[in-house]
């Protein structure tokens, strides 16, 4: 589903990433693990062509990310392109990033009825469907600043999922959140990987990516220290830099 | 004993009453604030050369209501030239290409850096720079061609001279407006497969409203009042109008209440207006809507019971 190879992004003289390869396949969830600043972020960014990378090849379902090749060069693509490549995967941030101009339901029909243009009826009708999934089924006509954090990183699942993704891209979705409130966004994250979602998923919830990840990758300094199953990176990691971070956040 | 009579006032514990602080001071400037109110009161309405009677005769007079008229216009249609030259400026402004962004910058510091009283004039004045317009290709043919002293008449040079001037202002107002929006709302919007337009028209300005409206009101009550400045190029405005009148009878302090009188209340109905679009714009910004001045009335009446019977 997605693949990367060599991959580097430098913001000016920073480079960010350097060199990542990694491959995740249908339905599987892969967790990215890592101290703030290894690069995890950016990696998720690029993904989506919310950052551009500087070298290397990113693919999303054997197409690269952002550029067309045609012959041995490579074009870019048409801003109403990549909004279309966008639309196919679903993103959802640290901060939420919810429309604080719109109700819960309202965010979650908008980029239905604005970019794939459904009918209302019908967007709105599965906008309920996904929000009564996501357990705030009396929390349709809430304003964002009225829900608590849990509430809104859910109805920000449920905004993603409308847009029916075939890869959902999670941004440490509950470093935000109070310790209380984890639980309900990891569950929701947790039925949805059970649902056979692709699911890349940045996160410092070492339990989530045990009981969740089909892989875990750790990543520091821009580059992937080891990956593999969640048993082995998390339960007898190789490298000392793996075993040093994991002794600090377990 | 004693004890369930404080679990019974735990229930609802009694309001604390305490003899509050003296704040001899409060009362003195109230004191103070009333007597030079009165003063005034008095020497205003005291004082016959005032001729209220006279200012009563003129406020609804044909030619004074014709110039509110046209100076409503005036008003309305610079305010709408203004925000909608503003919204473009303020998007260029923001554009990555260099050469747009320097037209705006240009354009913003031509006409803030020069007296709107100045571009009045220039405009009303333009046809000694071009006696002859024509709209057409550049540097081609021309389609229309027309008189520059038949096209720009006084209230199209008013209207020009206002409308392009306000375009500068709003362009910062909206820029202000545009760049408060977090980033991480292009980036959701973006996300979702929004293109840039649809990002900028469905959420990044219904958001920047919030801080757009404030402004824009202030400036629209603004420019009520600089259209006067449209008397200057004899536009028959409510100034102009007042100015006509007062230049035969010599009323001109009773005329000049009458066009301030007008002023006033136009000032305040648009003060209600922003209120109400504050409001609607505001919605999702905070738990709970400011209330209306209806809904506040009603608040009111439900309070000063209860607070009676306590």
């Amino acid at each position: 589903m997605v693949k990367a190879e060599g991959v580097r992004k430098r913001f000016g003289r920073l480079e960010v990433l350097k060199g990542i390869s990694l491959e995740v396949e249908p339905g599987e969830v892969m967790c990215l693990l890592g101290p703030s600043g290894s690069g995890k972020s950016t990696f998720l960014r690029c993904i989506n062509h919310l950052e551009r990378i500087n070298a290397g090849l990113l693919s999303v379902d054997g197409e690269l990310v952002g550029y067309r090749p045609v012959g041995d060069k490579l074009h870019e693509l048409r801003e109403s392109e990549i909004a279309r490549k966008r639309a196919e995967i679903g993103m959802v941030f640290q901060h939420f990033n919810l429309f604080p101009h719109m109700t819960a339901l309202e965010n979650v029909t908008c980029a239905p009825m604005r970019v794939k243009k459904l009918p209302r009826e019908q967007t709105r009708r599965r906008a309920c469907e996904l929000l009564d999934r996501v357990g705030l089924a009396d929390k349709h006509d809430a304003y964002p600043t009225q829900l608590s954090g849990g509430q809104q990183q859910r109805v920000a699942i449920a905004r993603a999922l409308a847009m029916e993704p075939k890869l959902m891209l999670f941004d440490e979705p509950t470093s935000a959140l109070d310790p209380e409130l984890v639980g309900e966004v990891l569950g929701v994250m947790k039925q949805l990987g059970g649902e056979g979602m692709t699911m890349i998923v940045v996160t410092h919830e070492i339990g989530f990516a045990r009981e969740v990840a089909n892989t875990v990758v750790f990543m520091d300094a821009g580059v992937v220290v080891e990956s593999g199953a969640p048993a082995d990176v998390l339960g007898s990691p190789r490298h000392e830099r793996t075993r040093e971070f994991l002794s600090k956040v377990l | 004993m004693s004890s369930t009579e404080v679990t019974s006032g735990a229930g609802r514990p009694d309001d604390i009453r305490a003899v509050p602080v003296r704040r001899p001071g409060r009362w003195i400037a109230a004191a103070i604030v009333l007597v030079i109110a009165a003063a005034v009161v008095r020497s205003v309405a005291t004082n016959p050369r005032f001729e209220w009677s006279v200012v009563g005769n003129f406020l609804f007079d044909a030619r004074i209501l014709h110039g509110l008229v046209v100076t409503l216009e005036l008003t309305v249609i610079a305010m709408a030239i203004g925000i909608a030259l503003g919204v473009i400026l303020a998007v260029m402004r923001l554009s990555p290409n260099p050469l747009v962004s320097s037209a705006s910058s240009f354009y913003i510091w031509f006409f803030r850096g020069t007296p709107v009283l100045v571009q009045l004039l220039f405009w009303y004045n333009i046809a000694a720079l071009y006696p002859k317009i024509a709209l057409g290709i550049p540097f081609g043919p021309a389609f229309v061609h027309a008189d520059a002293n038949t096209l720009i008449t006084s209230f199209v040079a008013a209207i020009l001279g206002l409308g392009l001037n306000e375009g500068a202002y709003m362009a910062e107002i909206v820029r202000a407006g545009i760049i408060s929006v977090e980033e991480g709302q292009v980036d959701a919007a973006q996300s979702l497969g929004m293109t840039r337009l649809q990002t900028m028209r469905r959420i990044v300005l219904p958001q920047a409203m919030r801080v757009i409206i404030p402004p824009t009101g202030n400036e629209t009550i603004s420019m009520l009042k600089t259209s006067s400045l449209a008397s200057v190029i004899v536009v028959t405005e409510l100034l102009r109008a007042a100015e006509s009148i007062y230049d035969v009878n010599y009323k001109t302090i009773q005329l000049l209440i009458v066009a301030s009188v007008w002023y006033a209340a136009c000032t305040s109905v648009l003060y209600v207006g922003q209120y109400y679009l504050e409001r609607y714009y505001g919605r999702g910004a905070s738990r709970e809507l400011p209330p209306t001045a209806l809904q506040r009335l009603r608040m009111l009446s439900l309070r000063s019971p209860r607070s009676g019977g306590v």
